[in-house]
């Protein structure tokens, strides 16, 4: 909304300047936006006269003028053919930079003669698109008066209006605002009902679920025509084109009083009843626009005999509008319900003044006052005699009275305020009622309660005003506040950055397509409205973002990415669908090292997953081959389980196919941990530790190669084995893992390390020999091991 | 009668001479050994008289200890060669670089989020949260958002298709859907633990958390990350809010410099609703926070609107309290500079190692926030 400093007068006693107003505006809750003040770029530009002007001596069309400045009189040179003695008009002195022809005056000869300034033209200025000569201004005018006030240029305020105030889409509820805020005083309103000389020939109908309430005179015998030069300047100071008398009238107190009006021609109008009513399947209108809009029963029609003549509070039609040639004006002053006028304004994409203020809520007490002050500007304007108001329907309810206890101010806002002061300001907002029940006035719909009433008083105030109160002290949870989840994601995070993880913060979307890749893509977790269809569907999985983000550092020539995201997957759309993911990609392209290669990196991705899960708490978990879902590597991919069917992780290399289809070169490792899935540990009152027992005796190590069936997974030797004495063996640990000379065809030897500790004496030899007999023992049960010979 | 004198300068001089630890062992061994020249002599004491035994005795004991002196002495100084060659073979160029690394880096958005959790939680907050696909209700209705009122066109909400019930779920616009699932009461319990069930006042909660919103420029994406405030008790009042935005805005950047402005807004679920600026210089090209005479929006709140009490079984005239709501990447990128929002989620490891932090830098009362 835009405004300025003189059409704010109107309404508003004030001494106040541009930055006050600004200030006070900010304050009371009206956020300002900007000032554009045509003033500071015209600073230097001031009314100069012309005393005398001679024909150059050396050029035809240059003119030497003395000229009265507020510098004292100069001698300038003027190429303008209207520089003439006596005329009034623009000096610009040298050091000025010119707006309109981007240079910056220096006082250098012209054709021999030195000019010692400028005499300007508007388009020179940058006033206007066009000109032709040098500015002619009225006499009146003195020597030194600022080029800005000349013109009757002023700063435009533009702010933006909250949804809950309607009322400050027009000047009149600014300066409202205003003035409870201590600026000035709110000048009463002088408008007057206007006497009708004959009933309304027109008749007014309304379909209360449309218009509610419609009134509407009708004005005959007017000349309509351009209208006076200080309406058109108003309107285009905040931004709107003059039409003519008629609808500048309309726009003016729709900017005025935020009351949108519309003007028929009553020539154009056929039969004698406007009506307000639903539309129907069918129907068309030509708005104003120039664009046709069909009608459908949500939208609320104006129709006369003809039928659809224009939509109801959002914009008028083409076929009965007012030109210059208008002679008899119908009036129309209704209130369109918001919520329908809202939805007609998405649904046929028109952006208007009405439809703005009515889709907020316009005063609906505002119908007639509205169409007294249009009429009487009218007869001003444009002559012409007026019927009688004709108001069909009825407003909708004012609100009723709250009742307001003023201690209720300290209560909610902390802010002391005498009762005194809390009536005045809600008298000078408009609000009446006495004791304790206050009635909000009828343009502000927004205020329903007491805490409103609260707000009304603190803004006023100023928020300034409100005390800083530390909170009060409250017990904490004595573990800290974080969750055990949530401090899970904590130390997901700050574990995988450490490992040399960078954390990545990627979409909840991805495309279609590629959430099918990762399980998803249900039809139920599309966006109905998506902002790209690379983003349209909720991902099941970080993974298919962490590959792309990867190819896209490839491309740029950094394909060694190492990336980790803690973030939410979706199942499905109820709450219970959402799940944690701690989700890692690699690309393991490391750069090359002068002392070789690290070995598999799949097994340094294993590494990290299991440090992290360490770190997380997670119990020890079982890794189960070949069952992982479709978009790992059959071969180099697994899963940790806890039990045989609670999945923790997924870990491996990911399928070509799932990296060729988003356009990656592989390969990529990744994991994905299930966070919600790890257990909780079990509940402990205190955060003792149980006893550490330290063995006094020396563990002794054993090495055992047993030759398994190739296919059997090595790891599965290190539980039995583990289990063949758990008092004394302490660690398994595979070291070695070899096929060839010296394994039979179909096998492999795979390398124990066994970590024995004696807990009571040092074993004697055939105690040792006892144990190991039991190992082997153990792992030929478990997997069919035996140990090489 | 052997020279002893002799004796001793020959073997002295023989074992200087001994190049390597063998040969000096194979003097050892000739003269000390068992069947030794200076051990036979030794043995040779026992067929003396006393008297020759007393001359003899010290002579011979002094030549062993002597000659056994000089074999340690050159023993050590061969093994110090020897350890110098080795060592010296051992060289290696420690010029060459170490196994490339990489550097893991915490996402500056979390490590945000971190920071301002460490504030809240010295002021006695607790975290809640809730799901990214909300409903209606929790998102609108519920937040006095009246349906069909055009503050919800505020929101560029996305949404979900229509189930068979024909209600559409939608992502949540803001975190404060969250505030309505702490408060309500007597809510249906079969959710998951992680997110937050309606509990009694006093509450005391923030919930940090995706946001969604269907905008895309340099300032706006369509994901993003905000953290909410509540507090619900009997006598919590506007000015209680005003003191922890203020506290928070000075232990977040650091400075008990920051100025603030404190000024009326409008939301539909508080009343009164404020926005808080912070003091900032826009003249260099960047913004300055704690500077210049400029203000800069970063976030709004207020009491919590007697509609949404009402709403979640709350009696406005025996519960009240405050909320907010600020935006984390942003807070993020004016603390630390970063430049554009829509970097922030582009994963440019680049971008990730340059404005991200270390794993140690967590945030912590003891060391400060940064």
């Amino acid at each position: 909304m835009k405004f300025t400093l003189s059409w704010l007068k109107e309404h508003l006693d004030t001494a106040a300047t541009v930055d006050q107003i600004v200030d006070a505006m900010t304050m009371a809750g009206l956020e300002v936006e900007g000032v554009e003040d045509p003033a500071a770029k015209l600073a230097k530009f001031t009314v100069a006269k012309i005393v005398e002007a001679v024909q150059h001596p050396n050029a035809d069309k240059l003119r030497v003028c003395q000229v009265d400045t507020k510098d004292g009189r100069l001698e300038i040179v003027c190429g303008a053919p209207n520089a003439r003695a006596g005329l009034t008009t623009i000096y610009a002195p040298i050091g000025a930079y010119v707006p309109g022809s981007g240079i910056t005056l220096e006082a250098r000869p012209v054709r021999g003669v030195v000019s010692n300034g400028m005499l300007c033209s508007a388009k020179e200025l940058g006033v206007a698109e066009e000109s032709d000569g040098i500015v002619e201004l009225p006499d009146s005018l003195a020597v030194g008066v600022s080029a800005a006030e000349a013109f009757g240029l002023e700063a435009v305020i533009d702010f933006e209006v909250t949804p809950n105030r309607p009322d400050w889409l027009g000047v009149r509820g600014i300066a409202r605002d205003l003035a409870a805020a201590g600026l000035g005083v709110l000048k009463p309103d002088a408008t007057k009902p206007v006497a009708g000389a004959f009933p309304c020939p027109i008749e007014i109908k309304v379909d209360g679920s449309a218009c509610p309430v419609f009134a509407g005179r009708l004005i005959r015998g007017v000349k309509n025509g351009p209208s006076p030069e200080w309406l058109q300047r108003r309107l285009v100071s905040v931004g709107l084109r003059p039409i003519n008398a008629l609808v500048d009238v309309t726009n003016l107190i729709s900017y005025d009083r935020a009351r949108p009006l519309h003007v028929y021609d009553v020539a154009k109008l056929t039969g004698t009843v406007i009506e307000a009513r639903l539309g129907r399947e069918g129907e068309s209108v030509e708005a104003l626009d120039g664009k046709t809009y069909e009608m459908t029963p949500e939208i609320c029609v104006i129709a006369d005999g003809s039928g659809a003549i224009g939509l109801g509070g959002v914009m008028g039609g083409e076929s009965t509008g007012c030109s210059e040639a208008t002679v008899d004006v119908f009036v129309e002053s209704a209130w369109f319900d918001p919520i329908r006028t809202a939805q007609t304004g998405r649904t046929t994409g028109i952006v208007s003044d009405a439809q703005y203020r009515f889709a907020r809520t316009v005063d609906p007490q505002s119908c007639v006052p509205g169409l007294e002050l249009a009429t009487r500007l009218i007869l001003e304007m444009c002559g012409g005699e007026t019927s009688e108001v004709r108001v069909a329907g009825e407003a909708p309810a004012a609100p009723g009275p709250i009742v307001f206890d003023r201690s209720y101010v300290r209560k909610l806002a902390g802010l002391e305020v005498a009762a005194h002061r809390v009536d005045q300001i809600l008298a000078t907002l408009g609000f009446t009622g006495s004791g304790n029940q206050v009635i909000p006035p009828t343009w502000r719909r927004d205020v329903e309660g007491k805490a409103d009433l609260v707000e009304e008083i603190a803004r006023i105030v100023g928020y300034d005003k409100l005390p800083a109160e530390p909170l009060p002290e409250m017990a904490r949870p004595p573990g800290g506040v974080l969750t055990l989840r949530q401090r899970r994601m904590r130390d997901a995070r700050r574990t995988m950055a450490a490992r040399g993880y960078s954390e990545a913060v990627t979409w909840s979307f991805t495309a279609r397509a590629k959430a099918e890749l990762f399980g998803g893509g249900d039809a139920a977790l599309s966006l109905a409205n998506p902002i790209a269809s690379e983003l349209d569907t909720m991902r099941p999985s970080a993974l298919p973002n962490l590959v792309e983000a990867a190819a896209r550092n490839a491309n740029k020539g950094f394909d060694d990415a190492a990336l980790f995201e803690v973030g939410p997957n979706f199942r499905g759309d109820q709450p219970a669908d959402q799940w944690t993911a701690v989700t890692a990609l690699v690309a393991p392209h490391l750069p090359k090292h002068w002392g070789g290669g690290a070995g598999d990196p799949l097994f340094q991705l294993k590494a990290d997953l299991l440090a992290l899960l360490d770190e997380l708490g997670a119990p020890a978990l079982q890794v189960v081959q070949g069952q992982a879902s479709t978009w790992w590597h059959p071969g180099r991919s697994a899963r940790l389980q806890l039990g045989p069917k609670l999945v923790i992780a997924e870990f491996g290399e990911l399928h070509p196919r799932i990296l060729k289809a988003l356009d990656a070169e592989g390969p990529m490792l990744a994991f994905e941990i299930d966070l919600d899935a790890i257990p909780e540990p079990k509940k402990k009152g205190l955060k003792t530790k149980a006893a550490l027992e330290l063995s006094p005796l020396m563990p002794l190590r054993r090495d055992f190669a047993f030759l398994v069936g190739a296919e059997t997974p090595a790891g599965d030797l290190i539980r039995p084995i583990l289990g063949a004495d758990k008092a004394l063996i302490a660690q398994a640990r595979i070291f070695d893992v070899y096929q060839g000379a010296g394994v039979p065809e179909g096998m492999k030897s795979v390398a124990v390390e066994v970590l024995v500790q004696p807990r009571e004496k040092t074993l004697t030899e055939a105690e040792i020999e006892g144990l190991s007999g039991r190992i082997v023992a153990a792992a030929e049960k478990a997997v069919g091991a035996k140990l090489r010979g | 009668m052997t020279d002893l004198t002799a004796m001793q300068a020959d073997l002295s001089a023989r074992v200087t001479a001994a190049a390597d630890l063998a040969a000096l062992e194979a003097i050892r061994v000739e003269a000390l050994g068992k069947q030794g020249s200076i051990s036979e002599l030794l043995k040779s004491l026992g067929k003396m008289s006393p008297d020759e035994r007393r001359e003899q005795g010290p002579k011979i004991n002094g030549l062993r200890d002597a000659v056994a002196a000089a074999v340690a002495a050159r023993k050590a100084e061969l093994e110090a060669a020897e350890l110098d060659a080795r060592l010296a073979a051992e060289r290696v160029d420690l010029t060459l670089p170490p196994p490339p690394e990489r550097k893991g880096r915490v996402h500056p958005t979390m490590q945000v989020l971190d920071e301002m959790i460490a504030v809240f939680a010295e002021m006695g907050f607790a975290l809640a949260e809730g799901p990214d696909i909300e409903d209606d209700f929790h998102n609108f209705t519920a937040l006095n958002f009246p349906p069909k009122h055009p503050a919800r066109e505020m929101h560029d909400t996305f949404w979900l298709p229509e189930d068979a019930n024909g209600e559409r779920k939608l992502l949540r616009t803001h975190t404060s859907p969250v505030q309505v699932r702490v408060m309500q009461q007597g809510q249906n319990r079969s959710l998951p633990a992680w997110i937050a069930q309606g509990q009694a006042p006093p509450i005391r909660v923030i919930v940090p958390g995706r946001v969604y919103r269907s905008d895309s420029d340099a300032t706006h994406t369509p994901m993003f990350h905000q953290l909410e405030g509540l507090v619900i008790d009997r006598n919590i009042h506007m000015g209680h809010l005003k003191w922890t935005l203020d506290a928070f805005i000075r232990r977040f950047f650091e400075s008990e410099n920051v100025g603030t402005r404190f000024r009326p807004h409008h939301f539909p679920f508080t009343e009164p609703s404020a926005e808080m600026d912070v003091q900032c210089d826009r003249s260099g090209g960047s913004i300055k926070i704690g500077e210049g005479t400029d203000f800069l929006e970063i976030l709004g709140g207020g009491m919590v609107h007697p509609n949404v009490l009402r709403n979640c079984g709350l009696d406005p005239d025996e519960w009240q309290g405050f909320a907010f709501g600020l935006g984390v990447d942003r807070l993020g990128m004016l603390k630390y500079g970063v430049p554009d929002l829509r970097d922030t989620f582009a994963a440019d490891t680049r971008w990730l190692e340059h404005w991200g932090f270390s794993a140690f830098q967590a945030p912590n009362p003891a060391t400060g926030l940064s």
